[in-house]
């Protein structure tokens, strides 16, 4: 029995386990310095929350392309063909009607509306992607009763360092954000 | 230019082009908090103000005007607006080119600017957004309603019916329905998918439990986290690289509808690229229209400044002179074809029964926007302002000469007419306009009218000492940079 878990007895209820330590920064070039530096200390599950796409976050952070273009694009390939599907199958297919003497399938008069319907498939696919593949909608999240975040919309800089990292130590982990140049670690706990 | 007065500069004005410096986009003593504040601040007043209760008063009284007539057109018939054989398309088909072009300019602000990286288009962009998907909502009604039996509409789209028929894919007006709505669904995506930050920054500054329970949950939970960050950049340049063709597709396919025809003066193939031009022309002057007194009114002059209005003002003299040659080409070829009746068409339009209004159209399109060549014109807020209401009227004009008079005088002399809208028409019109701006009031108070996120990016203060890891513009990625520090 050490005075370590009797603080941590004092500070957390047994069912309110820590889920992250998170620091805030105010400008973009500390910050950009501090995200650096908690990469090169290995750690994998973190992220940063801006309140706009920073420019060479992305790198500074390693964060790999994402795979959405190649979803948008499979999207608008089905769009395309559900398009001309369409028109062939109503229009020359299950009820072949002659109008003015015009061909009952020809490609020209089908561009149109295939044009729609590829742009109208990936429009949806890329910000329905977009969204699954970020796993939003998602309401409930320990970050969300974090005090420092409601900042991360507004003027703030925020890493935050999931417990679950391998790496995490919460004395240590709390030193080094602090070395950063934080303004602020809270330590956010599960709910 | 002495450099000694820069502040002064670039105080509220910012018009002035110095190649050595970039222009701020954000002037005054501008942070990224007093952005917030500033746009959250509308969505937050906590009494709303007595003019805006006028203002949307007066509007939902217009819309309830709309909604009657069109009850009325329900329950009588076409035959109470002043259509008669040969001119089937009235005022309804008038209103709906004008109310889709006007929309044109959001989505030239949104996608087109954006890929062309004019970074200025942030602060205004959304408002033009929101403008497009209301001025959709007013031009989807005319063609739904001018159908006759709306009861019946449902056929326009390919579903499986009684009569075992489909649909004729091979008609422009079918491709019509196909092109509104594929752009009223990709607007209404484009649009709130670049909602969704500022919404969450109006739900972390939530003082009421209700207000940050429903735009907690139009936030869809956003955590500002940069691993979304760059998905959604992807999403928005995919979404911006996809809207951009179909903006220029919409006014094609809805002047198809006239130029597949065989009715002269509609029969020419100037039409789409002719029509696409004075969509954007309109869609400019509504967004002036709209932004001069919104940002009077919510003190926004900081955000959307002067130089925002300006460059608006070029668009519209660019678009203008566009529309202006394109006027003239139709009069060059309707001489140079050698077609007797195309000619016709065209001395008919400019000197017949309608030639008041084809002045008018040409003197408001053409004329009025060539004040803009001089500075003082662009930079004067009353000028601007009424030249954009003009501008508005002088389109509104255009399609109202390409539909009425050609059709006026077809083919057959004995048919021939003056077409006279009724009152039905002329309050359907007015109350298209109530319901318009009813739902640009209920935007500018419950939704952040400026992108706060997308304004921040390209403030001073977010741009990086660091030049090897400075972007290009907002939502662009860095992917040069990115892709070496990754491989690092």
């Amino acid at each position: 029995m050490s005075a370590d878990t009797t603080a941590r007895a004092a500070t957390a209820k047994p069912e309110q386990r820590l889920y992250a330590l998170v620091a805030d920064f105010d400008k973009v070039d500390q910050f950009l310095d501090a995200v650096r530096r908690v990469r090169a200390a290995g750690f994998t599950r973190w992220d940063c929350h801006t309140p706009f796409v920073l420019h060479g976050l992305d790198g500074a952070m390693g964060v790999k392309p994402t795979k959405l273009p190649f979803v948008v694009f499979g999207a608008g390939l089905t769009g395309c063909a559900v398009g001309l599907g369409l028109q062939w199958f109503t229009n020359a297919f299950d009820y072949p009607f002659l109008i003015s003497g015009k061909p009952i399938f020809s490609l020209p008069a089908n561009i149109p509306i295939t044009f729609e319907l590829t742009i109208l498939f990936a429009a949806i696919s890329a910000l329905v992607g977009m969204l699954a593949f970020n796993g939003l909608p998602r309401l409930s999240h320990p970050l969300h009763s974090s005090r420092l975040m409601k900042r991360a919309t507004d003027d703030r800089f925020l890493i935050s360092i999931e417990a679950a990292d391998p790496r995490f130590d919460e004395t240590a982990t709390r030193e080094l954000l602090e070395s950063l140049g934080a303004l602020n670690v809270e330590a956010v706990v599960e709910a | 230019m002495s450099a000694s007065t820069p502040a002064e500069l670039q105080y509220l004005d910012n018009t002035t082009d110095d190649p050595t410096r970039r222009a701020q986009l954000v002037v005054g003593d501008n942070d990224f908090h007093s952005v917030t504040d500033t746009v959250c601040g509308i969505v937050e007043m906590p009494r709303t103000p007595p003019a805006w209760w006028v203002a949307f008063f007066i509007s939902a009284g217009m819309t309830g005007v709309l909604f009657a007539m069109i009850a009325y057109l329900v329950t009588t018939g076409v035959g109470v607006w002043g259509l008669q054989v040969p001119v089937a398309w009235g005022w309804a088909i008038v209103n709906f080119v004008f109310w889709v072009g006007i929309g044109h300019a959001g989505t030239l602000i949104s996608a087109i600017l954006f890929l062309l990286r004019q970074k200025w288009r942030t602060s205004i962009n959304r408002f033009a957004e929101g403008m497009t998907i209301f001025a959709v909502v007013c031009a989807g009604i005319f063609p739904g309603i001018h159908v006759g039996r709306v009861w019946v509409a449902y056929w326009l789209f390919p579903i499986p019916n009684q009569m075992s028929m489909w649909p004729n894919f091979r008609s422009p007006l079918l491709w019509d329905v196909f092109a509104v709505g594929t752009y009223a669904t990709v607007s209404l995506l484009f649009w709130y998918m670049g909602m969704i930050p500022d919404l969450a920054t109006i739900r972390d500054r939530a003082k009421s439990r209700i207000r940050w329970a429903i735009y907690g949950v139009l936030s869809l939970g956003w955590r500002s986290s940069n691993r979304h960050w760059h998905r959604f950049e992807m999403a928005y340049l995919l979404l911006a690289a996809l809207a951009t063709p179909l903006v220029l597709s919409v006014h094609s396919v809805v002047s198809f509808d006239f130029a597949v025809s065989i009715v002269p003066g509609w029969h020419t193939t100037i039409f789409p690229p002719y029509f696409v031009a004075g969509a954007i022309f309109s869609g400019f002057a509504m967004v002036v229209t709209l932004a001069i007194p919104t940002r009077k009114f919510f003190h926004l002059e900081e955000i959307i400044t002067l130089r925002h209005l300006e460059s608006m003002a070029k668009i519209m003299l660019a678009t203008g002179s566009m529309v202006g040659l394109a006027y003239s080409t139709e009069f060059f070829i309707a001489w140079y074809s050698g077609n007797t009746y195309e000619a016709f068409a065209f001395i008919n339009r400019a000197f017949g029964p309608y030639a008041w209004a084809y002045w008018i159209m040409v003197s408001c399109n053409v004329l009025v926007p060539q004040i803009f060549w001089i500075k003082k014109f662009r930079t004067n807020l009353l000028v601007l302002w009424l030249a954009s209401i003009l501008i508005n009227v002088g389109m509104w004009f255009e399609r109202f000469v390409i539909v009425v008079s050609s059709l006026s005088r077809d083919f057959l002399p004995s048919s021939w007419g003056y077409y006279k809208p009724t009152i039905v028409d002329v309050l359907t019109f007015a109350g298209s306009f109530g319901l318009f701006m009813t739902l640009f009031l209920l935007f500018v108070r419950f939704l952040p009218i400026v992108g706060m996120a997308e304004v921040k990016g390209v403030m001073t203060q977010a741009h990086l000492k660091d030049v090897a890891v400075q972007g290009h513009g907002d939502y662009h990625g860095d992917i040069l940079t990115e892709r070496a520090e990754v491989h690092r």
